[in-house]
């Protein structure tokens, strides 16, 4: 038998050569991407993934891994082989080439710009 | 205000909070998958701070500091429900258990969100959102696991028959009943145990579970005087092992 610090290990007296069940199908569940919501009209930022039979378990996981350690308003949660996804391979259509760099959107520096004109209004 | 019977309430509350939450944390590491072992041990928490606060009401009414009140007594001084000492046994039980008492739970401050003790009400507003959750926690998990396969079901059915009687047993009187009751501080136990029949048969009956046959009610009583199983006093030694080797240590 295991005998253990923990004492509830050594209460469960488990074998010392206790082979250990291969996984099944059905041992793991489907994942479900998570989407938390900070305050009510922010958009909703994916958060990561948890396991799940169905949403309302989906929900109720995503609650405690993503909506306990920050403020909430709301969490989504989506199977995840519902999402449509890009291949990476696929990649290079994301690609710009040098001359349409104009289409970037750090291009322009409008942050700059408010700050010059905030800067001359206040003077 | 008949401080006595308030401090009563406060305790019997208080223990079956500690108790169920150390219990539902012995879950923590070994529950069936890694995000219900999360929100499980998320929840055996709330719990623990829910006594907590509950053990400071008591300590404003005279009683010893919230620490010394948990981790010093012996088992024949703790007030909780026999129901919530129970080993966890397989999750199954565990989790009718949490159904069963959390429902009861929330009912039981929903009551005393308008008490006229006006400090245990407000504890009771303050945690309405954690008790929540718990609730949905249970009720999601009853319903799925009861009409999911033939397995589940069954094992769900002999958890709540085996749970059954015990869980009777929280509704257990106290002495002071009726001075509560005209003072406005809490409806009673009798009331609490209507409402959570009303509000527990609906879950099980949507889960496909049957409440056992009203003749073969027979409820635990005795852990509100200090009666136990013998299940306690292991557990009580093992939850205020690391606090007695050195009561006076700052956490």
């Amino acid at each position: 038998m295991i005998k253990s610090l923990d004492p509830r290990l050594t209460r469960e007296n488990i074998e010392e050569n206790n082979l250990i069940a291969p996984l099944t199908p059905m041992d793991n569940w489907e994942t479900y991407e998570v989407f938390h919501q900070k305050k009510r009209g922010d958009q909703h930022m994916h958060v990561g993934i948890v396991h799940a039979p169905n949403p309302e378990m989906a929900l109720l996981f995503g609650k405690e891994q993503y909506g306990r350690r920050s403020i909430t308003a709301n969490i989504w949660v989506v199977k995840t082989a519902n999402v449509f996804a890009s291949e990476y391979d696929d990649a290079d259509m994301f690609e710009t080439t040098p001359e349409k760099q104009y289409r970037e959107a750090g291009g322009y520096k409008v942050m700059d710009k408010i700050n010059k004109y905030k800067k001359a209004n206040k003077a | 205000m008949n401080t006595t019977a308030i401090k009563e309430l406060l305790y019997k509350m208080a223990d079956d909070l500690l108790i169920i939450g150390h219990r539902n944390s012995e879950w923590t590491g070994l529950g069936p998958i890694l995000e219900e072992d999360i929100a499980f041990s998320s929840m055996a928490q709330d719990k623990i701070g829910q006594s907590q606060a509950l053990f400071q009401l008591l300590h404003e009414l005279g009683e010893q500091e919230p620490d010394i009140v948990a981790f010093t007594r012996n088992a024949k001084q703790f007030h909780n429900a026999q129901f919530v000492e129970l080993p966890n046994g397989d999750y199954d039980f565990s989790l009718m258990r949490h159904f069963l008492y959390d429902v009861a739970d929330q009912l039981r401050f929903e009551m005393l969100a308008n008490s006229s003790y006006e400090p245990l009400a407000k504890v009771a507003r303050k945690i309405k959102g954690e008790l929540k959750y718990h609730v949905f926690h249970a009720n999601t998990w009853i319903v799925k696991l009861g009409s999911a396969n033939e397995e589940s079901k069954a094992r769900m059915q002999t958890a709540l028959n085996d749970a059954w009687n015990y869980a009777l047993g929280l509704f257990e009187e106290g002495d002071f009943e009726n001075d509560l009751k005209n003072e406005g501080v809490f409806a009673g136990e009798v009331a609490l145990k209507q409402l959570w029949l009303e509000t527990i048969t609906p879950t099980l009956t949507k889960a496909t579970l049957t409440i056992p046959h009203v003749n073969t009610w027979e409820p635990k009583l005795g852990g509100r005087q200090g009666i136990h199983t013998e299940h306690l006093e292991p557990l009580v030694e093992e939850m205020s092992e690391v606090f007695r080797v050195d009561p006076s240590a700052e956490w």
